[in-house]
């Protein structure tokens, strides 16, 4: 069973855009793309571990604001040719609550 | 039920269609494949390495049959076509099957041409074509001695290499008197034989093949002057033919190739056809870069797309034969109305030659140093006006000065250890490796994979230089305006003035209008679209920091650990008691783990957090100091000397116009980051020309600089004009900037932008037209009404963009 906790409301973060939670193992970035999907991941980049929620949303997408490297967001993988698999977390929303769940999917 | 989509010919301009159609819509046809020969697709372009030994068959494979299965696509190799039935919709083959299409594509690519020589069918005449034409000459190397290559084009001298590398005697008999005359002069054709005969080739020139000697194989070749010259091996490469074998049996619409219109549309609707076997508006390709340009507008019709047009390529040879450097572009031979440039020097075994026309580059050949190939083609295309660096155009774009790879400009001599790209610490072996194994063949496939030349830019040349040396003969660069990014096919200026015409006044918007092939776009426009928006109307769009990099939406650098760096603005470098101490109060406060002084005279606050980034700019702005955009593709910094008012030498008040200059344009987007500097005299110590725009005041007034710039390349400012008084510095330098904001592309800097619409260009507009000057430096200051106001203290008092800085909330253990 996963454990949902609220984290905020929708309209706390804006389309295309990213807000941090601070959690026991670094922070996760949650993720608002332009068709209100939300997506959380471990922000750290798999490349050099820049911070990905300053990067770029686009799509289902987020550029890493460092090597700009594309990360998709609904699996966590580099896009190709670069390499790499970063953490994500369940999350949804609940009439307009964001609940995370801190149990990696990936 | 899917559509039938039947391609014949499994080619490499047939394959690459088919991947780019399966990118764009993987699930729309039943694809089914015919190959003349035994085996998947393979990389034509490195045959010549397969004959001279480097690489093995396998190692030049790009889809071996399992690809074929996984994409869901039928292969029949050994199939020959024999007819098309248009009518019926159906291909027959050989064997009597017939297969129904609802779209057929045809990439039938060329045959040699085979000279009807008498004995032209004898054991050992063979051609330089595909795998099986390679086996044949290897074998005959292991057991034969003597080998003749009939013509002395690219084709040609590549196979007699090869068979000389396989230990043969080879004779290279040409029609002409001078080797590959479609791509050299005589000088460097000359150059390029002197070469090669040093290896041991052995060249019969303006030399007429009269009959093929032998009974039951080939054992020479009897010319017209009577000289016989003993072979037991043949290979004709005089040329090729496009392939309109079947086009011609049913029918279809073809002149030298099939007749295609830049949809790459037969006159059949139902029926494509791309590479080597096609004429597009009467030109038939051989180079491969045209063949996948072709592909990637075929794929768009074929998944009905319907937006791609191809409009035929330019294009330059840089290859390399068998160890020498040559480059050829354009008409380079030239007539009465055109120019030569020239530059020999034989000793060294380089040859430069320029064609030019009114001041634009025509054509060119290169041979020995072929570094500025690529430079000079991209000239030739833009039609750049060269006048302006005549002088010193045959030196190069290195004359420039360079840096980031030791001045390396030699891909054949250079080690693979050898680093070529300066950015990303890629050698010269991963990028050779990773175009053999990937088989790539465009520089952005090389830079994705490899990261070379992805940062910066600066070692571009040298990478196109190790991939034509690395793909051999066939290499080209592709020949196509630059889409501003993969979302559209629209270049930076076609957008630039769309936004305009239609009225187009945020970014979804104008993706809907123009057809943007994303929902929102990616990392490469958005930025783009901002900027453009935002100069296109002041005052009235409204910034979309969602669209802009995160640097200019956290109003610092960000740093490699994630922190960020603060600058606040010193107006023309000069700062206060006051202003120091509120600095070193903030570094205590917030313990920074750095103060560092910049090079553009201001005081850089390193390591700070983000979620501590708007406390700091409170109590800098509480001293008084606002954002100094040091992060910015914005006006950067005005640097000044002394000046007059303390400096023995200074003729002018540096500091003062310095300041002034920072007044009218702090807050101003631009195209690229944008620096000033005064000097107060040609001592020149605010270093103002290698600046954007510098100012060197001298004792009866001031010289006018532009685009220069440190960094990777180092440019040095061309002079702009002198002008008199301290309003004129202001007016042309607002003028300028204005210009440089409307018509550079986002992200080129003032040094390439000039060096692309030339030096003139900018006078015309600054200097010489007085309206066009006051009229750009209206508009400047207008658009300057809306956009000097401090980011940072905006930040700090609107609760909204405060909020983002910090984190959401905290959560413990799962």
């Amino acid at each position: 069973m996963s454990k949902w906790i609220e984290i905020g409301t929708l309209s706390d973060i804006p389309r295309q855009g990213s807000r941090i939670v601070a959690g026991p193992d670094g922070n996760i970035a949650v993720i608002r793309t332009e068709d209100d999907h939300l997506f959380a991941v471990h922000d750290r980049c798999p490349h050099k571990h820049g911070p990905l929620s300053q990067g770029i949303v686009f799509g289902h997408k987020v550029a890493c604001p460092l090597h700009n490297w594309s990360i998709d967001l609904s699996s966590g993988q580099a896009q190709a040719p670069d390499e790499g698999q970063v953490a994500c977390y369940p999350v949804k929303l609940e009439n307009d609550k964001i609940l995370l769940s801190m149990e990696k999917s990936r | 039920m899917k559509q039938k989509l039947i391609v014949v010919g499994n080619g490499m301009a047939g394959m690459r269609t088919v991947e780019e159609l399966l990118e764009l819509a993987p699930d729309m046809y039943d694809i089914t494949v015919f190959g003349a020969e035994p085996h998947g697709n393979y990389n034509r372009i490195l045959l010549s390495l397969v004959l001279s030994g480097e690489k093995r068959i396998d190692e030049i494979m790009i889809n071996d049959r399992a690809w074929y299965d996984e994409h869901g696509i039928t292969l029949h190799t050994d199939a020959k076509v024999t007819q098309i039935e248009r009518g019926t919709k159906r291909v027959l083959t050989r064997d009597g099957r017939a297969f129904e299409y609802d779209r057929l594509l045809l990439a039938t690519g060329s045959d040699p041409v085979m000279l009807p020589l008498p004995g032209h069918d004898l054991p050992g005449v063979v051609s330089f074509r595909d795998i099986q034409d390679v086996d044949a000459m290897i074998k005959a190397a292991n057991t034969y001695k003597n080998a003749v290559v009939i013509g002395g084009g690219l084709l040609g001298l590549e196979a007699a290499n090869g068979l000389m590398k396989q230990g043969m005697d080879v004779t290279v008999v040409h029609l002409m008197d001078t080797l590959m005359e479609r791509q050299l002069d005589v000088t460097a054709g000359a150059m390029l034989r002197a070469n090669l005969e040093s290896r041991g080739m052995k060249f019969a020139l303006s030399a007429q093949s009269e009959a093929i000697m032998g009974t039951d194989r080939v054992t020479g070749l009897r010319l017209k002057d009577g000289t016989e010259i003993p072979a037991d091996v043949l290979v004709m490469a005089v040329g090729i033919r496009p392939n309109v074998a079947l086009a011609a049996d049913c029918r279809l619409h073809f002149e030298r190739g099939i007749v295609v219109d830049d949809s790459m549309l037969t006159f059949d609707p139902s029926i494509y056809a791309v590479g080597e076997c096609v004429q597009h508006r009467g030109t038939a390709y051989g180079l491969v870069a045209p063949l996948f340009e072709q592909a990637r507008v075929c794929a768009n019709h074929l998944a009905q797309l319907g937006y791609a047009a191809y409009k035929g390529s330019v294009t330059s040879t840089k290859l390399k034969v068998t160890g020498i450097d040559v480059f050829s572009a354009g008409d380079f031979v030239g007539d009465d109305s055109t120019e030569d440039i020239v530059f020999n020097d034989p000793g060294n075994g380089a040859y430069k030659k320029l064609v030019l026309k009114d001041g634009q580059i025509q054509g060119a050949v290169l041979y020995g140093d072929t570094v500025d190939g690529a430079w000079y083609f991209q000239m030739m295309r833009d039609g750049t006006d060269t006048k302006d660096i005549r002088s010193s155009l045959l030196f190069g774009q290195s004359h420039l000065g360079d840096s980031g790879h030791g001045g390396e400009n030699a891909a054949a001599a250079m080690a693979d250890s050898a680093e070529v790209c300066g950015c990303n610490g890629v050698c010269k072996g991963d990028v050779v490796n990773a175009i053999l194994d990937k088989n790539l063949f465009t520089l952005d496939e090389v830079r994705a994979h490899t990261k070379a030349s992805s940062s910066c830019g600066s070692c571009t040349g040298l990478v196109e230089q190790i991939m034509a040396s690395t793909l051999g003969g066939d290499y080209s660069a592709t020949d196509k305006e630059k889409p501003l990014c993969a979302c559209t096919e629209l270049t930076h200026e076609e957008v630039r003035s769309a936004i305009v015409r239609e009225d187009l006044k945020t970014i979804p918007t104008l993706m809907t209008s123009l057809n943007w092939k994303t929902e929102d776009g990616c990392p490469s426009c958005r930025p783009a679209l901002n900027y453009y928006l935002l100069c296109a109307w002041p005052g009235e769009y409204v910034d979309d920091a969602r669209s802009r990099f995160i640097n200019e939406r956290a109003h610092g650098n960000i740093q490699k650990d994630g922190t960020y760096s603060v600058v606040p603005r010193m107006w023309g470098g000069v700062t206060t008691p006051n202003e120091l101490r509120a600095i070193a109060d903030v570094a205590d406060k917030f313990k920074v783990p750095m103060v560092k002084v910049t090079g553009g005279q201001r005081v850089d606050l390193f390591g700070i957090a983000k979620s501590d980034l708007p406390a700091v700019w409170e109590d800098l702005n509480n001293a008084g100091m606002v954002s100094g955009h040091a992060y910015g593709k914005s006006l950067r910094t005005v640097k000044t000397c002394a000046g007059e008012q303390w400096c023995r030498f200074g003729t002018q008040d540096s500091i003062q116009l310095g300041i002034d200059l920072e007044k009218m344009t702090w807050g101003s987007w631009t195209p690229h980051k944008f620096k000033m500097a005064v000097s107060g005299c040609p001592r020149n110590c605010a270093e103002a020309t290698i600046k954007d725009f510098g100012v060197v005041a001298v004792d009866s007034g001031y010289e006018l600089h532009i685009a220069g710039n440190g960094g990777i390349k180092v440019r040095v400012t061309d002079l702009l004009c002198k002008v008199e008084t301290e309003a004129q510095v202001m007016e042309f330098a607002g003028a300028f900037m204005q210009l440089y904001r409307e018509e550079a592309r986002y992200l080129e800097r003032t040094a390439p932008w000039v060096e692309r619409v030339s030096l003139s260009y900018v006078q015309e507009k600054i200097v010489i037209d007085e309206d066009s000057r006051k009229i750009l430096n209206e508009r400047f200051l207008h658009s300057q009404s809306f956009a000097q106001f401090d980011p940072w203290k905006d930040c700090c008092t609107d609760a909204d963009k405060r909020a983002e800085f910090e984190p959401l909330t905290e959560v413990g253990q799962a």
